[in-house]
């Protein structure tokens, strides 16, 4: 979806805040990350769920407000539309029914953590772009959650590494549903994103992004 | 279900009354395990963190070979040094040379690979670095004291997949006698996001 998340080349944030060297700057967002982390160890929900939940958050709301109130609006939103939790019980902050799930036992979290959750799937179709290639970026406009930032679509850039197939998160997000799609790391030339820059000098920047993203540029 | 129309008048007092509310309520229904939420911040605050990134630099500059299996496939070499897990399942590592500088950003969200460098800073999820690392990286790089010549070719790896990226740094001049250890005592987190240089103040 074309949101206030998809920050990539807006302007009018003023300079970086670099006092701001830590990741937790209140106790709430300690416990914002813990139970966001907890609650998604149960299973319920995929990061690609998670990501798109905070994503939906109302754009001027999204930018007024802070990192962690982003995750807490996803995590509340995720509980009500998954079942777990009642618009009365969270409003209230009393419990009316236990949950017939069970939480995730504290001991077994290093392990969890260890072993994270993969992506990579077996591909169901041989890629079809190849290193080197030059390809063009569909111009595509989601409601929906995708991984392909606005500021590269329509774009032509380069293949500059193929990373074989992951789980496809336009799909996962929206039904759970696994899907393979090859997934591309592609090199764009600073002056095909931002026409020319003088006092930028050179750059260039690399964006993962998966097949269905992607077409075959007209040379 | 609609989104719930969020109050504005979001005071810390309030939001942190809320999210008590919250983790009370998550316990009590059983979802959450009391020491959970503890046990899974003190893993990020205390255990996982750019030490482990150091680690690996200071092995990849002093051993050709690991060198060489990180560049290729860092998953495995990381995975070797003995990291890891969520947020790291697959990993780049991109090496800065004389002619190449290369910095991390997720203007998505705040992609960032955590089991080499723990929980990104506040300003790494900033809107103001989100927006323009991808448009203005060298006056990005210059805020943060970093002034790179104009033969230097800047690449900017946005965090866009399940991919993280890690930078390996290059080893500043005059420090090949030193150990690993001493070595990975040089660098910072901000060098391996590649928003500073090894030797230079972070």
């Amino acid at each position: 979806m074309n949101s206030a998340h998809d920050l990539g080349g807006m302007h009018g944030f003023g300079n970086i805040d670099q006092s701001q060297r830590e990741n937790f700057t209140h106790k709430w967002e300690e416990k914002v990350f813990g139970l966001t982390l907890a609650c998604g160890l149960l299973g319920q929900w995929n990061l690609d769920e998670s990501r798109y939940a905070r994503e939906q958050m109302e754009a001027g709301e999204y930018l007024r407000s802070s990192y962690y109130e982003h995750w807490l609006h996803g995590l509340e939103k995720l509980l009500i539309e998954k079942g777990l939790v009642t618009v009365d019980e969270l409003e209230s902050g009393r419990c009316k029914n236990k949950s017939s799930l069970s939480p995730v036992a504290v001991e077994n979290i290093p392990e969890i953590l260890g072993r994270g959750s993969p992506v990579q799937m077996r591909p169901h179709s041989a890629p079809l772009f190849q290193t080197g290639q030059l390809i063009q970026v569909k111009n595509f406009h989601p409601r929906s959650h995708t991984r392909a930032p606005r500021y590269i679509r329509g774009r032509s850039g380069r293949v500059s590494a193929h990373y074989g197939a992951h789980i496809f998160p336009d799909l996962h997000s929206a039904r759970g549903e696994k899907r393979p799609a090859h997934l591309y790391n592609i090199r764009f030339e600073a002056g095909e994103l931002w026409g020319e820059q003088d006092a930028e000098g050179r750059f260039a920047v690399y964006v993962d992004l998966f097949e269905p993203y992607l077409q075959a540029a007209e040379v | 279900m609609t989104d719930k129309k969020p109050d504005h008048s979001h005071s810390p007092d309030e939001i942190e009354q809320r999210v008590r509310n919250l983790e009370n309520l998550l316990v009590g229904k059983g979802l959450v395990a009391p020491q959970a939420v503890d046990q899974l911040v003190d893993t990020y605050q205390n255990e996982v963190g750019p030490r482990n990134g150091a680690h690996v630099v200071a092995r990849a500059w002093t051993d050709p070979e690991y060198k060489e299996r990180l560049l290729s496939d860092a998953t495995a070499a990381i995975k070797e040094s003995g990291y890891s897990g969520r947020q790291g399942e697959h990993m780049q590592v991109v090496e800065n040379t004389e002619r190449v500088h290369n910095m991390v950003v997720c203007t998505l969200c705040s992609c960032y690979p955590w089991p080499v460098l723990g929980l990104p800073p506040a300003w790494y999820k900033s809107s103001s670095y989100r927006a323009r690392a991808v448009n203005e990286p060298r006056a990005v790089l210059s805020e943060f004291g970093l002034e790179l010549g104009e033969d230097v070719e800047v690449r900017v790896w946005d965090s866009t997949a399940e991919m993280r990226y890690m930078v390996l740094p290059r080893q500043p001049e005059g420090t090949e006698h030193l150990s690993a250890t001493e070595l990975a005592k040089l660098v910072s987190r901000d060098a391996m996001i590649g928003v500073a240089l090894v030797g230079t103040a972070s």
